[in-house]
């Protein structure tokens, strides 16, 4: 594979590549690099440089000290704030997904596919057009301006995908062992756990990063549904940015960034193999 | 101790009719193989039986205990699948006992029956594997080995040899009847090799379109194919049909056929048919190993041995037997004949067919004609 010589015509193919890698990197390297740099050294050179003096402390402040809203505790709160948003409305969907995903593709009843139709028309309607809705909604439960009514809404939004996504790869399994699991006595939920949950960890892998990702990027609702100490991270960011009204605290702000973006990153490069993997699991066979 | 008893068996999907009321009843113990070319419904009806589909119309009853309304694991059966269906991601043993885990067997009595039908089937050191570790073959045990922990009442067997390789095939043929020999359960065995269906069957249920075409003992089956699909389905190469009319000779039934270039002969039948239908126009059949070498030494032995004389056009030697093609009438036919003394390629040879053996069809209904009862 590796023994093809570097002809001209090659040489400007990966010049091309990596061009278009250094562009996308930009952004990264500019916010990194900022969240290195004082705000008086930025303030007097240029947004883009390179550290005169690392300034680790801007990831101290941003994390445990900035002042947000009227409240000086950093962006701290608003990450435990998105955890306990992401990590029951990421675990939520994606079994409620599996198990719908699975009544659609192998229990096969009447309306099944209306049913999965109707399932996955949510991935095509706009977030906007959901906004007032979910404000009714929210509001008749009582759960505006609060976490749990985070996680009811991305649970439940989040089924289209895990949905199409788990129906999609359990299409694949022959239906044989359902008739097997049939003659078997299993019901419903023992051919579940037992025999279609344990063939899942590609798909589940899928869905997890997926949503997880989604969910903790997500901003629209998390602005608009929650306000002060119930905001994910993503909505305080925008606050953080709003609250400095003297000097620019760009190497603060950088900071922040990149600590609220760390979770999705990590998740991506861990599971990042097993995610394109599991794209392509259900096609292979 | 349990039968089967299927009467009148519709089977519609949408407006495809599978099944066009099909009748079969299997006593205690018996081994009823169906057998039919692909399409033929043979399927659907293990599917009806098992309970993994519902019944159109008709009655399905297991030891005389109606069930169409009952659901398949209250109906004390176990299946066999061609794919075998072995749950992926547990070990063999799992495999086995996951019907006892559903029913809530206490763990004890499960390690006891696992520990008999692994003796049964000689797959103890498989028990720990998962099937992605195991051959063919013994993936096709240790799904003999879920189906038999059960001690269901009725056994079903959906083309449980298909997806082995033809040694594995015939090995594994041999240990179902040995099985079927020491368990004595009921068993309903679908298959599209009719040599599998005359080697292990008790009866044999033929189908075709979706209906029965007969049901008997596979001697019979064999011997006195009900019509001309039964007799060209079962057996290999099919059995020849020969255009025919029915006349008489020194007083005694005969048919008569064309030989070469219009001549005809005259064949002398055994038995005489029952009835003869309009101009006497029949269709011959007669089984390719019922072909010989004539000479006056046969005609000695066998009585019933009349000859023609065809030209020899193809001869395919298998070791054991020579198939050869010949030329008759104007047709091919086929005859498997001893390696001493077979045809030889563009030989006029000296063909011995034995009436004995023969069977008369009506070319209009394509039944077969009974013998006139002497």
């Amino acid at each position: 594979m590796r023994n093809e010589t570097l002809t001209p015509s090659r040489g400007l193919v990966y010049l091309a590549v990596w061009l278009v890698a250094a562009a996308y990197l930009v952004p990264l390297a500019v916010v990194v690099l900022n969240s290195l740099r004082t705000a008086e050294e930025i303030a007097q050179t240029s947004m883009i440089g390179w550290p005169q003096q690392w300034a680790f402390s801007n990831y101290v402040t941003a994390w445990g000290k900035f002042c947000v809203s009227q409240t000086c505790a950093g962006i701290q709160p608003y990450m435990v704030n998105s955890a306990l948003v992401t990590v029951p409305a990421t675990l939520l969907s994606t079994l409620l997904g599996a198990i719908a995903g699975y009544a659609i593709s192998l229990w096969r009843f009447p309306g099944d596919r209306w049913i999965f139709g109707i399932v996955t028309l949510g991935l095509f309607l706009p977030q906007q057009m959901r906004l007032l809705p979910w404000t009714i909604v929210l509001r008749d439960l009582g759960l505006t301006n609060t976490i749990a009514g985070l996680v009811m809404i991305h649970t439940i939004q989040g089924m289209s995908f895990t949905t199409l996504f788990c129906r999609n790869y359990y299409i694949s399994i022959p239906q044989d062992l359902m008739k097997a699991a049939r003659i078997d006595g299993a019901g419903f939920f023992r051919t579940f756990w037992r025999i279609v949950l344990p063939l899942s960890p590609p798909i589940l892998i899928v869905t997890v990063i997926w949503q997880f990702t989604h969910i903790w990027n997500e901003f629209l609702y998390g602005v608009t549904f929650t306000t002060g100490q119930q905001q994910p991270v993503t909505a305080a960011l925008i606050a953080l940015s709003a609250s400095i009204a003297d000097i620019p605290q760009h190497g603060v702000q950088s900071a922040a960034v990149i600590i609220a973006a760390l979770p999705t990153l990590l998740v991506y490069l861990f599971g990042g193999r097993y995610f394109v993997r599991g794209l392509t699991a259900g096609s292979v066979k | 101790m349990a039968t089967l008893t299927v009467r009148s068996l519709h089977k519609r999907f949408g407006s495809v009719e599978v099944l066009k009321g099909v009748d079969i009843e299997a006593k205690d113990g018996e081994f009823v193989a169906l057998v039919g070319p692909s399409g033929c419904g043979k399927s659907t009806l293990l599917s009806l039986i098992a309970g993994l589909d519902t019944v159109s119309s008709g009655e399905i009853l297991i030891d005389g205990r109606l069930v169409n309304e009952v659901a398949p694991k209250d109906r004390d059966i176990a299946m066999v699948f061609q794919s075998y269906a072995l749950y992926p991601t547990m070990t063999a043993r799992q495999n086995i006992t996951f019907g006892m885990e559903s029913r809530r067997v206490p763990k004890q009595q499960q390690d006891e029956a696992v520990a008999r039908v692994a003796a049964l089937l000689q797959i103890e050191p498989l028990l720990s594997r998962k099937p992605g570790q195991l051959s063919g073959g013994q993936r096709q045990r240790v799904a003999m080995g879920r189906a038999l922990v059960r001690d269901p009442k009725l056994f079903l067997f959906d083309e449980p040899l298909s997806n082995l390789d033809a040694k594995l095939r015939v090995d594994m043929r041999t240990e179902i009847k040995k099985l079927h020999q020491r368990v004595g359960k009921t068993t309903v065995y679908v298959t599209h090799d009719q040599v599998e269906a005359m080697t292990l069957a008790s009866r044999i249920a033929v189908m075709h379109h979706g209906n029965l075409q007969q049901f008997e003992e596979p001697k019979t089956i064999y011997a006195r194919p009900a019509n001309m699909f039964v007799a060209g389905f079962m057996g290999s190469p099919s059995m020849n049909f020969l255009p025919a009319r029915l006349t008489s000779r020194d007083g005694r039934p005969s048919v008569e056929i064309e030989t070469a270039n219009g001549a005809t002969a005259i064949l002398q039948l055994v038995r005489g048919p029952a009835s003869a239908p309009a101009d006497n126009k029949i269709v011959l059949g007669i089984r390719p190993e019922h072909l010989y070498r004539y000479d006056v030494e046969l005609k000695a032995r066998r009585p019933a041995m009349a000859s023609v004389v065809t030209p020899v056009e193809i001869v395919e030697p298998t070791g054991a037997e020579t198939i050869a093609t010949l030329r008759l009438g104007g047709r091919e036919i086929v005859g498997r004949f001893d390696p001493d003394g077979a045809p030889q390629a563009g030989e006029s040879l000296p063909l011995g067919i034995d009436m004995a053996h023969a069977c008369l069809f009506d070319p209009a209904t394509e039944r077969l004609i009974p013998d006139a009862q002497s």
